[in-house]
């Protein structure tokens, strides 16, 4: 039997259209919406490559300065002054903290299997290959990647880079350069340091505090630890070094925006250098050690 | 000494030269008046190097610097000294310091010879006496003579001032004049001026131009401009609030 509709026609009518409408007009709002979202996308790639382009073109310029004259050794000793000697003092501290905590968590991991003799191997592995290098790329980040961005953002707003460039003065020459090759030369020899102090501090916390012998914890360490665990660690350091300071120097060098503007720099530089020397030691790590 | 021919520049919709021309005579003091963000400092950037017009040229002598690369460009910046709106000094170096870098960078004399014409040039300003302070301890006035002196130190042919008297009290704008004033006495240097210092454009100035709304409306002596009977350019002389200059 035929159902018999007991609906008013013109209403349902409307209600179809009204139907029709609202689908229209949704399907219409999604296709608006992930249109803007691709057109969004694809700004912020052009943006992220635009900005990546520049700072690829500073790094050029720093280049091309480098190897003219007239060459700044002042500069240059008074960069690395301020990125490797002053933060001696931070990467030792770490550093030997960094392996006191090893030898403590080594231990209590290793004693479960009979191991605990691995306890120098596996610090030194760890801290040779990945700790040192990252821990004091993150530690003089802090210290001195924001110090850069924050100076030469200051510099650029007082119109200090403007005077140099009038009085003759290349600014890229003279203020990019000195910084980015004291970090790139001093960053794998603070990472050294800081393995050092950690390799120290986890021979203290293991053969005085924990009681392991002497004699096995260093043996683990000749038996394990290659030379090219530390030439590849401090390799990675080098890379760091370069590349946050590329980044801090950038940031400052093209402020724009006032104070505000180089507290934004300051901070991009700190969090952009710090989540890149992580993407980047994986990718090396990934590289340079694969499954070994 | 100083050409520009139908300079252009453009930041995104905005024209902000709009077709520059004139010519600046070899000795003479020049003062560009103009409202405050109206494209002074922007002129000034291009002359001095640190921008690039769209189009046009700028000569300094026969230069154009508009067509030059870093290292021809840096050969004439060493003929010319600039005082920034803020002075600019560089906040790590004490005056003295300062007023050496310039002389340190190109200019190969021993120690003793720099210290010299340092002390002269401070001398000069008056900041004899402030040379081993740093810009952070030195009021607005000092930290603008610090910068005339560096300005000064390789005695160049040309010198630019970006808003010379701006924030100074009227005892040390006057101060800066009579310094402007005692300097191109001494020689024959050529000094523009970016400013919207009226009274002192007209009582100090060789001559005046007016930039308004990116081009060059009036240009003549201190008199022909002080009896313009451009609208604008009275206006602005006469610092009326009703006229054809629209308020912000």
């Amino acid at each position: 039997m035929r159902e018999v509709s007991t609906r008013d026609p013109a209403r349902s009518l409307t209600s179809t259209v009204i139907r029709r409408r609202v689908q229209e007009a949704s399907e219409l709002s999604i296709l608006a919406f992930f249109g803007a979202m691709i057109s969004g996308i694809f700004v912020a790639a052009i943006l992220f490559l635009e900005e990546v382009g520049r700072m690829l073109v500073l790094l050029g310029r720093s280049l091309e300065w480098l190897v003219r004259p007239p060459f700044r050794y002042g500069e240059f000793l008074r960069q690395m002054d301020f990125v490797g000697a002053q933060s001696a003092l931070l990467i030792v501290l770490t550093g030997g903290f960094t392996g006191m905590v090893m030898g403590l968590q080594g231990y209590n991991g290793l004693h479960r299997y009979g191991a605990e003799s691995l306890v120098g191997a596996t610090a030194a592995l760890m801290l040779s290959r990945e700790l040192g290098p990252v821990i004091s790329a993150l530690m003089v980040i802090g210290r001195v990647g924001s110090s850069m961005t924050a100076e030469l953002g200051a510099m650029r707003n007082t119109q200090q880079i403007d005077a140099l460039a009038s009085m003759a003065v290349e600014p890229v020459q003279y203020l990019v350069v000195p910084r980015l090759v004291a970090a790139t030369v001093m960053l794998p020899l603070l990472a050294g340091v800081f393995s050092f102090s950690g390799m120290l501090g986890t021979y203290i916390i293991s053969v005085h505090y924990l009681g392991i012998d002497s004699g096995m914890f260093m043996s683990g360490i000749t038996q394990y630890v290659d030379a090219s665990d530390i030439t590849h660690g401090l390799a990675k350091a080098l890379v760091f070094g370069l590349m946050f300071s590329l980044i801090a120097c950038y940031k400052g060098y093209y402020v724009t925006g006032g104070a505000r503007g180089v507290g934004v720099a300051t901070t991009n530089a700190v969090v952009i250098s710090s989540v890149l020397v992580l993407i980047s030691d994986y990718m090396m790590t990934a590289v340079m050690f694969g499954s070994t | 000494m100083l050409r520009l021919e139908n300079v252009h520049k453009r930041y995104g919709d905005q024209e902000v030269l709009r077709g520059i021309s004139f010519h600046v005579r070899e000795g003479s003091i020049t003062t560009m008046i103009g409202r405050s963000g109206g494209g002074k400092s922007v002129l000034l950037r291009h002359l001095i190097g640190l921008e690039k017009p769209d189009s046009g040229s700028i000569f300094i002598a026969a230069d154009d610097v508009t067509r030059m690369n870093a290292r021809d460009l840096n050969k004439v910046r060493r003929r010319f000294g600039v005082l920034f709106q803020d002075a600019a000094l560089f906040d790590s170096l004490s005056a003295r310091e300062n007023v050496a870098f310039p002389i340190r960078e190109h200019l190969k004399l021993s120690e003793k010879e720099i210290q010299d014409l340092v002390d002269d040039k401070l001398g000069k300003v008056g900041m004899l006496r402030h040379a081993d302070k740093f810009p952070s301890e030195l009021s607005g006035g000092m930290r603008k003579r610090t910068g005339l002196a560096r300005a000064m130190a390789l005695d160049p042919d040309i010198v630019f001032f970006d808003e010379p008297t701006s924030g100074l009290d009227p005892v040390t704008r006057g101060a800066i004049y009579r310094l402007i004033e005692e300097s191109h006495s001494e020689r024959s240097i050529t000094y523009f001026i970016a400013s919207h210092d009226i009274e002192g454009a007209l009582e100090f100035s060789d001559e005046v131009m007016m930039l308004y709304e990116g081009k060059i409306i009036a240009h003549g002596t201190p008199e022909e401009i002080r009896h313009s009977t451009d609208p604008v350019v009275h206006q602005f002389i006469w610092g009326s609030a009703e006229g054809p200059i629209a308020i912000d």
